[in-house]
């Protein structure tokens, strides 16, 4: 039988729980097989008994400290052992805990933040498939809604929008990329100076892009409100631009509102002019179409307003390729057509190497293409628009026409193969299918960077279009990753004997955290033609095709 | 949600659209972010205060049944309406009874915590407590023929053995719950509707038979309580139900025992003695013999978990009354049999949604430890599901010892019970909390949504049918219980 050690402590009360704590401590003391400190409670007895010790009579208010010593100790190591035992019982039982500070976890849901502390808007970018819990959350608290998730179902999104039309709220998106609300810019906003214009735009870059165009007009810009790219189709009807309007004309500082929207039901257009009219609403219409039938162009949208507004309409700014010297923004009034790349018709074509027999042989029977690179959907739209009108029908992901060929962008690698077989193309890297589970082009460039490698290894290829967006949201440098992936592009194709020009057109304002000019110029530097007028840009590329042909 | 709150959200509001446009327009000072941290950051850059949502996608990929759950037009009136019949209802000691009458049950019948189990997947403490309860009853001589018959399934004159949920029969039961015909029952009843529930008589620690234990000082045990307890205990309710004074109300004491350090699941103490000081005249004046008297009173205040099974019954009638409002997401009922761990939820009647309990963290009594202990046993998580126990675990900060933990475990774990309940109690309150209404009304949405699992105080029973209470810990509920609760839900809408 091993030494026990057994003390009563009479009227010594503490907690069963406390006492069961202080046990374990002192069990865990060397020289210590066991241990149970415990009020003389019946069950702890019991278990007291149980474990072998042999008690006196004892009351419930007793306090029984029993320890039980380890087999194979003299008596010195038990006395040690004792004392170390009730010293640790001591200090666990007189141990205070530090009133330490009650940090309260973040709240895990919109409906609690808001509960905690209510805000008058909610920025969500959560998977699509959770977005509308969120959205949710924020309309039964009374707040608006900015929702930049895309893969958004459309059940969803007129469900959100009924009830935040319901609650006089506004839900931009699902989709919206950008938005200005009293001077702070959410998601991908440029910084633009105050003015008498607001912006209502189902098209987040097509918004940026009137910001641009307006800031370089020196036209301010009061708020733009997002809608969602799907809002003035005839399934949503317009719900969030409604919401927008009437938000609006409650506001006094607008004077003219721009509708921007790619693509939109005209019965819905009309409601919606309609409903404008009735507040007393001016309203500058900026919907994407083909503009052959009539749509105006963004760069024309913006000259527009200025018009309204007696503002002399600018020579939008362009920088022209330079190899070395620093480039500066062209003040001409004609359209300038980028300069053909050196060597073009003079250098005559080497045969192609013995391991490159894969490469189709250049001045075959194909027609130079045009590969627009975008990550803008709007601008991708505006590009097409005006490019078919001059090279007819043109392939993309995100077809204007149902007439026309569609790319299967299910993914990247769908893509890439899609295109390596298609006439004139435009992409949307940003559309839906192409950010699953990745970041968008805009903040993540790598897809592009990828898809000009790839268009500068496709002999067919003559002329690469693409969008460089600035502002609030972006890559922190998106000229800086170009510059150099567009110089090797340029090189490829000049080492492979052919032409390849890059026309940029570059969305951004002076205020812009990047800065404008230095973008342009660095992207000039490159060997791009620089324009910020989207529509500038691809008629520049489409003569540059033009030309090829001819 | 508050009530309150709830009845606002029914009902759209177009002038706090117009506060939001102007705030909104004004350039907003606040702003809640969910989603990708860029955003919030190029916010922050511009001055916005902003608030991040420390967000994570729902338990078990419900991204579908979550939104079809929250936009269900039913929603905030169905839970509206399922917690204010909660937080109205009261708790009152009507009667003690046994339970052949009470409960209408007949030889071979045993009730037990927990959703339905067959003695085939029964815990080793249910297993035990259900041989206690034939030899209690006669029905068996021995354990091994007590255990000999119940694997059958019959009594030795043929008379089938049914075992069903305590929760099926308006009853609770701590640990293994079981309840048999000739065991008495305390009856609580809310004296607005008269609807009642019943609870067993709490047999103290250790050796019991809800921990499992079936030796002969716990069936004596069983024997003096029905022979001697429950009719004095009878006598002495119903003396005080008829007098001027009216029954003893058991929502006062349980409110009480809050402010006194108790939390209603593991520390009952404060309660006991609050019950006893209410019983002591009506039990002296019975004209019962004084030791008889002295027994009862020595028994009742020996056991510092006397009062819990007064509780639990008057948490069951009030979530009782949050039963089957179509639409609603509150949980009504959490109670496990030792296996399984099950959940009832308003909005989908009495289906029980089910995973294996677990394991608590905790302290062991003596030389038990982890691998003697059985899994989460007991109906006694209905003080959870309405608010009390573990949710008010500030109320009883030294209940955090069983944990290792400081005080501070004890508010933050309340603090986070608030984001899964639907209101705080009226009456239920935490005086630390500046008394705040206790956490109540469990949301399957806002726990599947947010990952926050209910916390739950509880006692260990030993694995070894007939080993009895092993420790105490800490404990959750499995969370695919409320994974399938949720996809049942949204499966009741169109």
């Amino acid at each position: 039988m091993s030494t026990q050690h057994v003390e009563v402590r009479r009227g010594h009360y503490h907690d069963s729980v406390t006492l069961l704590s202080v046990s374990r401590t002192v069990a865990a003391v060397d020289g210590i097989e066991a241990a149970q400190v415990a009020m003389a409670t019946p069950l702890n007895l019991d278990v007291l008994e149980g474990m072998g010790f042999h008690l006196p009579a004892l009351a419930p208010d007793d306090l029984v400290i029993a320890l039980r010593f380890e087999d194979d100790l003299d008596d010195g190591d038990v006395e040690t052992a004792r004392s170390a035992a009730l010293a640790a019982m001591e200090a666990a039982l007189t141990r205070r805990d530090e009133p330490g500070e009650t940090q309260q976890d973040p709240a895990r849901t919109t409906g609690l933040a808001l509960q905690r502390k209510p805000a008058p808007l909610v920025l969500i970018s959560t998977p699509g498939a959770s977005a509308g819990a969120e959205a949710w959350d924020a309309l039964q608290a009374g707040s608006s809604v900015m929702l930049f998730s895309d893969n958004v179902s459309l059940d969803t999104e007129i469900a959100l929008k009924q009830e935040a039309a319901r609650r006089c709220l506004l839900v931009m998106g699902p989709d919206c990329g950008t938005a200005v609300v009293g001077g702070v810019g959410l998601g991908f906003a440029n910084v633009v100076r105050p003015g008498p214009v607001s912006l209502v735009a189902a098209s987040g870059t097509g918004a940026q892009q009137l910001l641009a165009l307006l800031d370089a007009a020196g036209v301010g810009v009061r708020h733009c409100l997002g809608l969602g790219g799907r809002d003035l189709s005839a399934d949503v009807g317009g719900l969030a631009a409604e919401q927008a309007l009437r938000t609006l004309a409650r506001d006094e500082g607008t004077e003219l509102v721009v509708l921007v929207s790619k693509p939109a039901d005209p019965a819905v257009v009309n409601r919606l002019d309609e409903l404008a009219a009735s507040l007393g609403l001016g309203v500058e219409w900026a919907v994407l179409g083909r503009s052959d039938e009539g749509f105006p162009d963004l760069t024309r949208a913006a000259e527009r307003v200025c018009e309204r507004l007696g503002v002399q309409v600018p020579v939008w700014p362009t920088w022209s390729p330079t190899a070395n010297a620093a480039a500066h923004p062209t003040r001409d009034h004609e359209i300038p057509v980028p300069a053909p790349s050196s060597g073009d018709h003079e250098i005559p074509v080497p045969a192609p190497s013995g391991d490159d027999h894969e490469i189709p042989v250049q001045g075959g029977a194909g027609e130079p293409l045009l590969r627009g690179l975008f990550a803008g959907g709007t601008l991708c739209d505006e590009a097409m628009a005006l490019a078919a009108t001059q090279l007819g029908p043109v392939a993309s992901n995100i077809p204007l026409d149902a007439s026309w060929p569609k790319l299967d962008a299910s993914g990247p690698s769908a893509l890439k193969g899609a295109l390596a077989t298609a006439g004139h193309a435009f992409v949307d890297l940003g559309d839906d299918t192409m950010t699953v589970g990745r970041a968008h082009p805009m903040i993540d460039p790598s897809l592009r960077l990828e898809a000009i490698e790839e268009a500068a290894r496709d002999a067919r290829v003559r002329v690469i279009l693409l969008d460089v967006v600035l502002g609030h949201g972006a890559h922190e440098d998106p000229a800086g990753v170009h510059a150099p992936v567009i110089r090797a592009a340029i090189d490829r194709a000049t080492a492979d004997g052919r032409a390849l020009d890059v026309v940029v057109s570059l969305t951004g304002t002076a205020g812009d955290p990047q800065g404008r000019d230095a973008s342009a110029e660095a992207l000039a530097k490159a060997g791009a033609a620089v324009y910020l007028s989207n529509a500038e840009a691809t008629r520049a590329a489409v003569a540059l095709i033009r030309g090829e042909s001819r | 949600m508050t009530q309150q709150t709830a009845d606002q959200a029914a009902q759209a509001d177009p002038a706090q659209g117009e506060q939001n446009a102007q705030a909104l327009l004004a350039g907003p000072q606040s702003i809640v972010t969910v989603g990708v941290d860029l955003f919030a950051d190029a916010l922050v850059a511009q001055s916005v205060d902003v608030q991040r949502v420390d967000w994570r996608p729902p338990l078990g990929g419900t991204e579908a049944e979550v939104q079809k759950v929250l936009f269900d037009a039913r929603r905030a009136e169905a839970n509206a309406t399922a917690i204010s019949r909660v937080l109205a209802t009261g708790a009152v000691l009507v009667d003690v009874r046994p339970a052949s009458e009470a409960l209408e049950m007949s030889p071979g019948m045993f009730f037990h915590a927990g959703p339905p189990i067959t003695w085939e997947r029964a815990s080793g403490p249910l297993r035990g407590a259900l041989m206690g309860a034939m030899l209690f009853e006669g029905l068996a001589d021995s354990p091994e023929e007590a255990e000999k018959l119940l694997a059958a399934g019959q009594l030795r004159d043929g008379t089938p053995i049914t075992l069903d949920s305590c929760h099926h029969h308006r009853a609770v039961g701590p640990m293994a719950g079981v309840i048999s015909p000739g065991m008495w029952v305390f009856e609580i009843a809310d004296p607005a509707t008269g609807r009642s529930t019943f609870c067993s008589l709490n047999e103290g620690l250790g050796k019991v038979l809800r921990y499992g234990a079936y030796g002969p000082e716990v069936v004596d045990r069983l024997k003096w309580m029905s022979a001697v307890l429950g009719p004095l205990l009878q006598q002495a309710v119903q003396r005080r139900a008829g007098s001027s004074a009216g029954p003893i109300d058991i929502r006062s004491i349980t409110a009480q025992m809050l402010q006194m350090g108790d939390e209603g699941h593991n520390r009952n103490r404060a309660g006991t003695m609050m019950l006893i000081r209410e019983l002591i005249p009506e039990l002296l004046e019975l004209g019962a013999p004084a030791n008889d008297v002295a027994d009862v009173v020595r028994f009742c205040n020996g056991n510092d978990h006397f009062y819990l099974n007064l509780v639990m019954p008057a948490c069951k009638l009030a979530l009782d009354a949050g039963r089957d409002v179509p639409g609603s997401s509150l949980v009504v009922a959490m109670a496990r049999n030792g296996t399984d761990f099950g959940i009832q939820v308003s909005g989908t009647g009495d289906q029980w949604f089910t995973g294996p309990a677990q394991i608590p963290d905790g302290l062991f009594l003596g030389d038990y430890g982890r691998e003697d202990a059985n899994p989460d046993i007991g109906d006694s998580a209905i003080t959870e599901t309405a608010g009390i126990g573990g949710f008010s675990m500030a109320a009883a900060p030294a209940i955090v010892a069983f944990v290792g933990g400081t005080a501070q475990l004890a508010l933050s774990t309340t603090h986070r019970m608030y984001d899964i309940t639907l209101a705080e109690h009226p009456i239920m309150q935490i005086p630390i909390l500046g008394f705040r209404g206790a956490p109540t009304g469990i949301d399957v949405v806002s726990v599947v949504r947010t990952g926050i699992l209910p916390q739950i105080n509880t006692g260990m029973a030993g694995k070894v049918a007939g080993t009895g209470q092993v420790g105490a810990g800490l404990v959750n509920p499995p969370a695919e219980c409320f994974v399938d609760a949720i996809k049942a839900l949204a499966a009741t809408i169109a």
